[in-house]
C-alpha cells in the first residue's frame, strides 16, 4: 500500500489515476523552445515512437497566488475554464475532444493550473485551436457557476471532509505556514468557495490567462517545424496581458516545533511531520532529494525496512520532498500505523531514523543506489509524453525553466554522503518542525434512521 | 534443451521500422516452450528500457471457500524470499539499479513484472524467474505479511468507496469466489496457513499457467535466450483442474446500508455483467460509454453533475472478467441528495433502454472508443499489460488491427439491445454507506 500525499496537493477536475509521486526532475530529451511576439513560450518535443502526443498548458497561478477570504479561486476557475467560449459553447470542449478519440482534464497546484489533451497526433491541432479559444474568450455564467460550485463541495468533501489522510495533510500545511498561502489547500474553505463571485473569476481569468504567463507544451508524434506555424496563427493574435504582481507574502522563520491533533472516525492512527526547506534555488535541494531516496524510495529503503519491515509499527511509511515548487516548500514524512501499534513509537521510529542520518553518512552504497534511481527514473518518464511534458510543464511554470532540468542529473551525481549528512542536520530539526496525529474516535451512534430504511437488507 | 523453440515458430517474426508504431503494427512474436510457457515479445526501441511482465492464470477465483485471499497471500510473498535470496535481498538488488517489480493478484489472474533498464535485463529476469520458481515461504515472512494486509483491511475501512464496494461484491456475487475482497477477510485470512500457501503455489504456479510477455529494448534472439537460461528448468506439469461455475444473477432488489460519520454518502449501485468473451463485449462497451463511463460527455455526468451539481464524479462499469463480472455506477454525493442521485441514476438506466440513443451520441462513442485506442498502448507498460491480457482472454493478436472494426460496427439497434439485456433498473443491488439519519435512503 502506497500513500500518495501529494495527490491531496494536487486538485483536478475530475479524478484520475494519476499518481504524483515525487518525482524529481530528470535530464530530459531537449525540447525545442520557441518564444512566441506575445511572450508565450512553446515547447515541442518529437517523440516518433508511437502516433499520439499531449498538448498542455499552463499557467503559472496556483492557490499561491490567492488571497485570504479567496482559498480555491484558481481551482474554481480551473472548473469554470470547461463552461464555453462564445465559439465553443458549453460542454463542447470535451466532447470535441473525446469525438476525435481524445482525453482532456485539468488539474491545479499550489503553483500552477495546467490543461491538457492527451490525443492522436494527427489531432493536435484541435486541442490547439480549443485552447487557444479559451486563452482569451471564455463566457462566466452565474448559472453554472452555482452549480459548479456544487461540484467543487462535493470534490472537498470526497477528498478532505470524508478523508482522514486528506484532512490531516490539509491541518498540516494550515499549522507549518502563518502567512504564506502555502497555510490554505489549493481547493479552498467551504466559506471561501461560497463568497466568491463571478467578478472574482473574472479578475483572476484577466489577471493570470495570459500568452505571457503560460507555457504551451506538445510531446509526442509531431514535428516542431510543421506544428509551430499552426500555433503561431492560434497564439500570437492573442494579446500580451499584464504581468501579474509577485507574490510577496514571506514565511517568517519557524521557532520551536508546533504540533497537532486531528480527532475523527477512522480505523488506524496516522502520523506526518513537516520540515520548512528550500526548493530548486538552493544546491542543497538535490542532497535533500538524495535523502528523500535514501529514506523512502523502495522496500530497501531505510524507513521501509525499519518501521514496515523489522519493528512492524507502519503498514505504509514514506518521506516526500519536491524541490519543484515556486517557493519553499515541506520535506514530510507519514506513517500509517499498523492496528495494535502505538502511534508515539511510530513517531520515535521517525525521528530515530532522522537521528541516524543526522549522526553517521549514508553508506557509499546507499548514495549510489539514490543516485542510480534518479537516473533511472529519468528515462522512465520519458516512457510517457504526458509524464514527460509535466515535468517540463512544472519546471517552466514555478520558475526553474526547464533547463535546470537538463543540469538536475549532473548535480545529482556530485551529491556526497557528507552532504546529505549535513542537510539533515541543518533542516530536519525539532524546532523547525510541524507534526500532526490522527487519532481515531470510535464511531458515533447512529441516530436512529426512518422506520422506512433501517440498516441492513430489504 | 536444444529444442527449446519450435523452429517453425520463427516465420511469425515480422520486422517493422516505421516512424511510429500503430496499433495496427502491434504484432508480437509468440512462442509455446517446451514446458508449457506462453511467450511474447515485441520490440520497442525507443528507450533503453524493459518490461518483463508475467500473468499467471491464478486468482482470487481459485480461493477455497473458507479461505479467502489465498491467491493474493501467496502473490504477496513471491518477492518477500525465494530459497536463495531473503526478502531484503530481493529489494536491495532491484532497487540498486533502479528498476521496481510488482506483483498483484485479481480474481482472474496474478501479474508479477519487473521494469528494468535495458543495461539489467539480466538481473530482471533473474529476479522474476527465481521469484516465480523458488518462493521460501518462510514462516516469519508468512506471518509479518498476513499481519500487514490485516493492515491494511483495517486502513481500507476509511475510504467509504471500498467500503460500498467490498458490501456490493457480496451482494451481487453471491455464493461465487468473486464476492470477496482479494485480500480476503480477517476471518478468513487468519485460518490460512503456510501449507496452504505452498499447496496453492504449487499447484497453481506452473509454467503451463504462465504468459511471459517482454516488450522494450531487446531482440527476439536475445529474450529466447534470456527465457530458455531463465525458465528452461522450470519442469512442465499438468495444469491445476477448474471449476467453472458462473456467478448466480439478481432475484429481486437488494438495498444495503452501512453508517458512517461522513458528510457524503457512497453510493453503488448495479448488478451482474458480462464476461469478456461475450460477443456483445463491443456493444455494451459504446453503449456504457455513452450512459457513464464517457467522461465529461456521458449522460450520468452531464445530468448529475453538470445539471444538478450533486457529484463530483460519476461513472458506470462493466467489469468483464472470465465470468461473468459486475455492472455498477458509482457516485459520492452530500448526505441530503442521496435520494436524488439515486433517482438520476435510475432514470439514466431507464432512459437508455426505453429509447434508442442519439446518431450523435453513437457517433461520438465510437470514434471515441475507436480513436483513443492507440492511448491504452503507449508505454512499455501498458502495452505488455494489453498484450498478456489479449493472450489470456484468447482474442487473438488482430485485436490491435480489427478494435476500430468491431466497434464500427456496433449500431443503434445493438445499443438498445444491449442496454435492454444488460440493464435492469428493477433488480439491482444498492448500497449506501454514509449518514443514515441524514440519508433517508427511500429506494
Amino acid at each position: 500500500m502506497i500513500v500518495q500525499l501529494s495527490q491531496h496537493l494536487t486538485t483536478w477536475l475530475l479524478l484520475v489515476v494519476v499518481a504524483f509521486v515525487a518525482v524529481p526532475p530528470a535530464q530530459a530529451s531537449d525540447p525545442l523552445e520557441f518564444l512566441l511576439s506575445n511572450g508565450m513560450k512553446v515547447l515541442i518535443v518529437e517523440v516518433p515512437k508511437a502516433p499520439v502526443a499531449t498538448v498542455q498548458v499552463w499557467y503559472k497561478v496556483g492557490s499561491r497566488n490567492e488571497v485570504m477570504g479567496r482559498a480555491g479561486l484558481s481551482h474554481m476557475l480551473e472548473h469554470m475554464m470547461f463552461k464555453g467560449t462564445n465559439k465553443y459553447p458549453n460542454g463542447s470542449f470535451s466532447r470535441l475532444i473525446r469525438k476525435n478519440g481524445g482525453m482532456d482534464n485539468a488539474f491545479t497546484s499550489q503553483d500552477f493550473t495546467a490543461y491538457f489533451e492527451n490525443l492522436a497526433a494527427d489531432r493536435v491541432g484541435l486541442a490547439l485551436e480549443l485552447e487557444a479559444d479559451r486563452m482569451q474568450g471564455l463566457v462566466l455564467d452565474q448559472n453554472e457557476l452555482k452549480t459548479e460550485r456544487e461540484v467543487v463541495k462535493e470534490e472537498r468533501r470526497l477528498r478532505t471532509e470524508d478523508d482522514p489522510q486528506g484532512a490531516l495533510v490539509e491541518a498540516l500545511f494550515a499549522q507549518a505556514y502563518m502567512s504564506h498561502p502555502y497555510h490554505w489547500p489549493v481547493i479552498g474553505w467551504f466559506g471561501d468557495l461560497d463568497a466568491m463571485t463571478l467578478e472574482d473569476l473574472q479578475r483572476h481569468y484577466d489577471t493570470y490567462y495570459s500568452p505571457n504567463n503560460a507555457t504551451l507544451l506538445v510531446v509526442g508524434d509531431v514535428k516542431a517545424e510543421s506544428l509551430l506555424p499552426t500555433i503561431k496563427q492560434l497564439f500570437e493574435p492573442i494579446p500580451r496581458g499584464p504581468e501579474p504582481k509577485p507574490v510577496l507574502t514571506m514565511e517568517g522563520e519557524q521557532r520551536g516545533e508546533r504540533r497537532f491533533l486531528l480527532k475523527r472516525e477512522a480505523q488506524v492512527p496516522f502520523v506526518m511531520m513537516g520540515f520548512r526547506v528550500p526548493n530548486f534555488a538552493s544546491e542543497d535541494s538535490y542532497a535533500l532529494d538524495i535523502l528523500e531516496s535514501i529514506l523512502s524510495r523502495g522496500k530497501s529503503s531505510r524507513l521501509y525496512q525499519s518501521l514496515v519491515y523489522d519493528q512492524k509499527l507502519a503498514i505504509a511509511v514514506g518521506a516526500e520532498y519536491s524541490l519543484m515548487q515556486t517557493d519553499p516548500g515541506l520535506f514530510y514524512f507519514y506513517s500509517l500505523v499498523s492496528p495494535g501499534q502505538k502511534v508515539e513509537q511510530a513517531e520515535d521510529a521517525l525521528n530515530r531514523e532522522i537521528r541516524r542520518l543526522q549522526n553517521e553518512p549514508p553508506t557509499d552504497q546507499e548514495l549510489q543506489r539514490a543516485k542510480n534511481q534518479v537516473e533511472a527514473m529519468h528515462v522512465f518518464e520519458q516512457d510517457s509524453n504526458f509524464r514527460h511534458a509535466m515535468l517540463l510543464g512544472q519546471s517552466e511554470s514555478i520558475g526553474a525553466g526547464w533547463k535546470r532540468v537538463d543540469q538536475f542529473l549532473e548535480r545529482i551525481a556530485a551529491v556526497t554522503a557528507k552532504d546529505v549528512q549535513r542537510v539533515a542536520r541543518q533542516y530536519l530539526i525539532d524546532d523547525a518542525r510541524t507534526v500532526g496525529t490522527l487519532i481515531p474516535v470510535p464511531p458515533k451512534q447512529p441516530e436512529p434512521a426512518p422506520a422506512a430504511a433501517q440498516p441492513g437488507k430489504s | 534443451m536444444k529444442h527449446w523453440i519450435g523452429l517453425g515458430l520463427w516465420g511469425c517474426l515480422v520486422v517493422f521500422a516505421p516512424s511510429s508504431l500503430s496499433a495496427a503494427d502491434i504484432v508480437p512474436m509468440r512462442f509455446v516452450a517446451p514446458n508449457g510457457m506462453t511467450v511474447l515479445v515485441l520490440e520497442q526501441h525507443f528507450l533503453p528500457i524493459v518490461e518483463i511482465h508475467s500473468l499467471i492464470k491464478t486468482g482470487s477465483a481459485q480461493d477455497p471457500p473458507d479461505k479467502a485471499g489465498l491467491a493474493n497471500l501467496v502473490a504477496s510473498l513471491l518477492d518477500e524470499g525465494t530459497t536463495s535470496r531473503t526478502s531484503k535481498q530481493i529489494a536491495e538488488q532491484i532497487d540498486f539499479v533502479g528498476g521496481s517489480l510488482e506483483v498483484r493478484a485479481s480474481e482472474d489472474f496474478t501479474t508479477a513484472s519487473a521494469r528494468i533498464l535495458k543495461k539489467d535485463v539480466d538481473l530482471g529476469f533473474t529476479l522474476l524467474a527465481d521469484m516465480l520458481q523458488h518462493p521460501a515461504f518462510h514462516k516469519q515472512e508468512f506471518e509479518r505479511i498476513r499481519t500487514q494486509i490485516l493492515g491494511e483491511m483495517a486502513s481500507d475501512n476509511d475510504d467509504p468507496g471500498h467500503v460500498a464496494m467490498k458490501a456490493f461484491n457480496q451482494l451481487v456475487f453471491h455464493g461465487h469466489p468473486y464476492r470477496w475482497p482479494l485480500n480476503g477477510t480477517e476471518e478468513t485470512l487468519g485460518k490460512i496457513t503456510v501449507a496452504d500457501v505452498a499447496a496453492f503455489y504449487a499447484k497453481e504456479y506452473v509454467p503451463g499457467q504462465v504468459i511471459l510477455t517482454v516488450v522494450g529494448d531487446v531482440t527476439v534472439d536475445q529474450v529466447t535466450g534470456l527465457v530458455q537460461t531463465y525458465f528452461g528448468g522450470w519442469k512442465k506439469s499438468p495444469g491445476p483442474a477448474r471449476n467453472i461455475r458462473k456467478p448466480g444473477v439478481l432475484d429481486k432488489k437488494t438495498v444495503q446500508l452501512i453508517e458512517k460519520d461522513l458528510t457524503q454518502s457512497s453510493i453503488v449501485l448495479g448488478h451482474s455483467g458480462i464476461n469478456r468473451t461475450n460477443p456483445d463485449f463491443y456493444a455494451v462497451s459504446v453503449m456504457n460509454y455513452i450512459l457513464g463511463a464517457g467522461g465529461f460527455s456521458s449522460r450520468l455526468m452531464d445530468s448529475i453533475r453538470d445539471k444538478q451539481g450533486l457529484a463530483y464524479g460519476i461513472m458506470s462499469h462493466f467489469d468483464a472478467r472470465l465470468m461473468p463480472g459486475s455492472f455498477w455506477i458509482s457516485l459520492q454525493t452530500r448526505s441530503e441528495t442521496t435520494n436524488q442521485a439515486i433517482t438520476g441514476v435510475l432514470a439514466e438506466m431507464r432512459g437508455i433502454r426505453d429509447a434508442p440513443v442519439s446518431d450523435q451520441e453513437l457517433a461520438e462513442a465510437k470514434s471515441f472508443l475507436a480513436g483513443s485506442f492507440p492511448l491504452r498502448l503507449d508505454s512499455t507498460a501498458k502495452l505488455a499489460q494489453v498484450l498478456a491480457q489479449v493472450e489470456f482472454y484468447g482474442l487473438g493478436f488482430e485485436y490491435f488491427s480489427q478494435y476500430p472494426r468491431w466497434i464500427e460496427r456496433v449500431t443503434k439497434e445493438d445499443v438498445q439491445r444491449v442496454a435492454k439485456q444488460y440493464l435492469d433498473p428493477q433488480r439491482y443491488a444498492l448500497v449506501v454507506v454514509g449518514n443514515l439519519a441524514k440519508s433517508k435512503v427511500k429506494h
